[in-house]
C-alpha cells in the first residue's frame, strides 16, 4: 500500500554567481546560492504529501527537480526505481507525462497568444496522448473536468480571471493523464474565497482520479487541510517529515515548532503576543555551520554550532533533524 | 463613551468622468476610536486600500473623493493643501505593502527617515540625527547608528518594513495607515511586524486602521473589522463578535473558505464565482449572484448596514445567522 513512487535520494543543487576574470586570477572561491542541500524525501502512491517552508527555503527548487526541469548537482531523484536523470528520448517523454508541475503564476505560466484549445491540444499533440479525431472530445471532457464553461476552448487566457487559469493550467497537466501532480504554490496568488474552489477541486481530482500530490506551499493552513504527510523545509534542508495531524500537534522541530506559533490562529480568543522565531532566515550563500536553524533556535547550545544533525525517527513515520530528543515547546 | 478619533461618513472614491465613471468606493462610514486597531477585510478589487488611501486624499490623477472625514473637527477631504500637509505623514501616517517600492533605492535610509523630521518637527540637525537613531532602536533595528548610513537593497524585507514604520513614527503621529502591511513577508517576519505594530500602539497611544485580506491576521491583531465587498462596507463590529456569529453571507463564506484544524481534507466552503468588476456590479445586493441565502428581495433592492455595534447589510441576516459561524463549528470538533 505504501509504496514509493517518486523520492528525492541526498539531492543538492547549486546556483553559482558568474565570476570576474579578476576574481579568477585572484583564484577567488565560487560563490553559489545553496539551494538545497541534500534533501531526501519520498512520495508515496496515492498520498498528498505536503512540503512548507518560507521563501528561500529551497521549497519551489525541490519541485522543480522532482520533474526534472531542473538537473540535481548532487543526489538523485528516483521515479518508479529508475533515477530520472538517466531517461532521455523517448523515456524522457514518458515519464514528462507521468509528471507533470502546475505553476504558481497563473498570469505568466499561460500563452497569452494561445487559445485555451491550442494549449490543451498541444499538450496532447506532443505526447500523442490521442489520434487527431479525437482531440476534441477529449478537450471538452478536461473543461468539463476543471469545471470550465464549453466554450472557454476558444478564447484567449486573458479572458479569464485568475482561479480560471489556474484550472485552465490544472487541464493542460491532466492531458497527459499523469500519475503525480507537483503543485508549486498552487492557490497563492489567488483571493480567499477562489482559493478554496480551486482546492476542492484539487481533492476531488485527486479521489477520482487516484493522483498522487505533491503541494508546494507557503500556507500552513492550506497544507494541513490537503495533506496526509507534512515535510517542514529550511534553508534548502527538510528538518521534520511527519503525518500531518502529529506534525501540526506535536511538532519535535524547534523551526517547526515556530513556524506554527508564528501563523495567526483564525480564532480572535486565542491571540499572543509573543514572538515566534527572533531574528532572520541567513544568507543561502553562506550557510551557517552545523545545524542551519541553530542561528535562531531558542534551545541552541554548543553542539548545533559544529554538528549537523541528521534526520532521526521519533515516532512512527515522524523523523526530526535536532540534537534534541524533545524540544519543549516554547 | 469615547469619541472617536477618525470618523467617516459616506466617502466614496470615484475614477473618471461622466457616463465612464468608476466607484471604487461607494458610501463607507465608519468610525475609529483612540487607541484601537480596525481591520479592513476584503478581496483584491472590494476597495479596501482605495478607501485607506482616500482617507488622506492619496489617489491617483483622475481619482475623485467625495463625503468626508472628519479629523479634530476637520473635514480632510475639503482641508487646502497647506493644512494637508501637515495632517498627511504628521498626525496620520501611512506604511505601504511594497516596502522596496516605497522607499526610494538611491538614498539612505538616514535621508528618508530625515526628510520627514524635518517635514513635521521642530528639531535641528542634530535633534534630528538623534531622534533618527532613537525610531531605528524603537522598531528593533540592531546596530542602528551603522545602518542609518545604509541603502535599502541593503535590507532585508522584514528590515525595509520596519524602516517604513520607523519613518511613519517619526512625526508622533496619532492615527497609523496601514495597507497589507506584512502582505509581502514570510510567517515569522509577519508575526514580528504584526506584534511591532501592537506593541508600538500601546506605547504610543496610536489608534490603527490596518488592511489586509488576510482573515487570520484580522483575528490576531485588530479589535474591530470591517469586511468589504465591491466597494461597500457589508459587516461591521468586534472582531470576536464577527468570527462568533457572522451576521453577511460573504462573511460566513470568507470565514468557511480559510482551511480550519480538525476539518482535514473535506470540501471547504467556497463562495462560488468570482468578485464582479467595478463596471458590472450586480443590481441589488453586490453578493447576491454568489449567495447561498439570495431570495428575490437581494436582486432587487440594496440592503443597508442596519444593527448597534455589530451591523451588517444583509437582508437575510437571520438565515445566515441560523447557519453559524463555520469557524465556530471547526473548534467545536476539536
Amino acid at each position: 500500500m505504501s509504496d514509493t513512487l517518486l523520492s528525492a535520494q541526498d539531492v543538492s543543487k547549486d546556483f553559482a554567481f558568474g565570476r570576474s576574470l579578476l576574481d579568477v586570477v585572484k583564484g577567488a572561491p565560487i560563490k553559489a546560492v545553496h539551494a538545497l542541500n541534500g534533501v531526501s524525501l519520498d512520495v508515496k502512491r496515492g498520498e498528498t504529501l505536503g512540503i512548507v517552508g518560507e521563501s528561500g527555503c529551497g521549497k519551489s527548487t525541490l519541485a522543480r527537480c522532482l520533474v526534472r526541469l531542473h538537473d540535481c548537482d548532487g543526489g538523485r531523484v528516483v521515479y518508479d526505481g529508475t533515477d530520472i536523470a538517466t531517461l532521455s528520448g523517448a523515456d524522457r517523454r514518458a515519464f514528462n507525462t507521468k509528471v507533470q508541475m502546475i505553476f504558481q503564476d497563473p498570469y505568466s505560466s499561460l500563452n497569452p497568444r494561445m487559445t485555451v484549445r491550442q494549449i490543451l491540444s498541444e499538450a496532447l499533440r506532443v505526447h500523442n496522448m490521442r489520434p487527431k479525431v479525437e482531440i476534441d472530445a477529449r478537450i471538452a471532457e478536461l473543461l468539463d473536468l476543471v469545471r470550465l464553461p464549453q466554450d472557454a476552448a476558444d478564447r484567449l487566457p486573458h479572458a479569464f480571471s485568475g482561479g480560471q487559469r489556474q484550472r485552465i493550467g490544472i487541464a493542460r497537466a491532466l492531458a497527459v493523464e499523469p500519475e503525480v501532480l507537483v503543485a508549486d504554490e498552487l492557490v497563492s496568488a489567488l483571493d480567499v474565497s477562489v482559493q478554496a474552489q480551486v482546492v476542492n477541486l484539487l481533492l476531488e481530482l485527486q479521489d477520482r482520479l487516484s493522483l498522487t500530490v505533491v503541494f508546494v506551499a507557503h500556507d500552513l493552513r492550506l497544507v494541513r487541510h490537503i495533506s496526509h504527510r507534512v515535510a517542514v523545509m529550511y534553508l534548502g534542508k527538510v528538518v521534520e517529515v511527519a503525518p500531518t495531524e502529529t506534525l501540526f500537534k506535536a511538532p519535535k522541530h524547534p523551526y517547526t515548532q515556530a513556524l506554527l506559533a508564528a501563523a495567526p490562529e483564525v480564532d480572535p480568543t486565542r491571540r499572543t503576543r509573543r514572538v515566534a522565531a527572533k531574528g532572520e532566515l541567513p544568507s543561502p550563500i553562506n550557510l551557517p555551520s552545523g545545524c542551519l536553524f541553530h542561528t535562531r533556535c531558542p534551545h541552541a547550545f554548543d553542539r548545533c554550532v559544529s554538528d549537523v544533525p541528521q534526520l532521526t525517527p521519533r515516532r512512527p513515520g515522524h523523523v526530526a533533524a535536532c540534537h534534541l530528543p524533545d524540544p519543549e515547546l516554547p | 463613551m469615547t469619541e472617536p478619533i477618525l470618523s467617516v461618513r459616506n466617502l466614496t472614491a470615484t475614477f473618471g468622468q461622466g457616463a465612464s465613471a468608476l466607484r471604487a468606493v461607494n458610501e463607507v462610514s465608519f468610525d475609529v476610536m483612540p487607541g484601537e486597531v480596525l481591520g479592513l477585510v476584503g478581496e483584491s478589487g472590494s476597495g479596501k486600500s482605495v478607501t485607506l488611501r482616500s482617507l488622506l486624499r492619496l489617489l491617483p490623477v483622475g481619482g475623485h473623493v467625495g463625503g468626508s472625514v472628519s479629523w479634530h473637527g476637520k473635514d480632510i477631504v475639503r482641508m487646502t493643501d497647506a493644512e494637508l500637509r501637515a495632517v498627511r505623514g504628521g498626525q496620520i501616517s501611512m506604511i505601504f505593502q511594497e516596502p522596496m517600492t516605497a522607499l526610494n533605492p538611491v538614498l539612505p535610509v538616514r535621508v528618508q527617515i530625515e526628510e520627514n523630521l524635518r517635514a513635521h518637527t521642530q528639531l535641528d540637525r542634530k535633534g534630528r540625527n538623534a531622534r533618527a537613531k532613537e525610531l531605528m532602536d524603537l522598531v528593533g533595528i540592531p546596530d542602528s547608528a551603522r545602518r542609518l548610513d545604509e541603502f535599502p537593497h541593503q535590507f532585508s524585507g522584514g528590515m525595509r518594513q520596519r524602516v517604513m514604520i520607523a519613518i511613519a513614527l517619526a512625526s508622533d503621529p496619532k492615527l497609523l495607515l496601514a495597507d497589507e502591511p506584512t502582505t509581502a513577508l514570510d510567517v515569522t517576519i509577519q508575526d514580528q511586524i504584526l506584534n511591532l505594530i501592537l506593541d508600538l500602539r500601546d506605547e504610543l497611544a496610536m489608534s490603527v486602521v490596518l488592511v489586509t485580506h488576510d482573515l487570520g491576521v484580522v483575528a490576531a491583531t485588530c479589535d474591530r473589522m470591517a469586511v468589504m465587498y465591491a466597494g461597500r462596507i457589508v459587516e461591521e463590529g468586534d472582531v470576536t463578535q464577527v468570527f462568533a456569529q457572522p451576521r453577511h453571507a460573504y462573511t460566513r463564506g470568507l470565514l468557511g473558505s480559510i482551511p480550519q484544524a480538525g476539518t482535514e481534507r473535506s470540501m471547504l466552503l467556497s463562495i462560488d464565482g468570482t468578485p464582479p468588476g467595478l463596471a458590472a456590479i450586480p443590481q441589488g445586493c453586490a453578493f447576491n449572484p454568489r449567495c447561498d441565502f439570495a431570495t428575490d428581495i437581494c436582486r432587487r433592492t440594496r440592503p443597508h448596514l442596519t444593527g448597534d455595534g455589530h451591523r451588517a447589510a444583509c437582508h437575510n441576516s437571520d438565515a445566515v445567522i441560523a447557519a453559524g459561524s463555520p469557524v465556530k463549528k471547526a473548534l467545536s470538533h476539536v
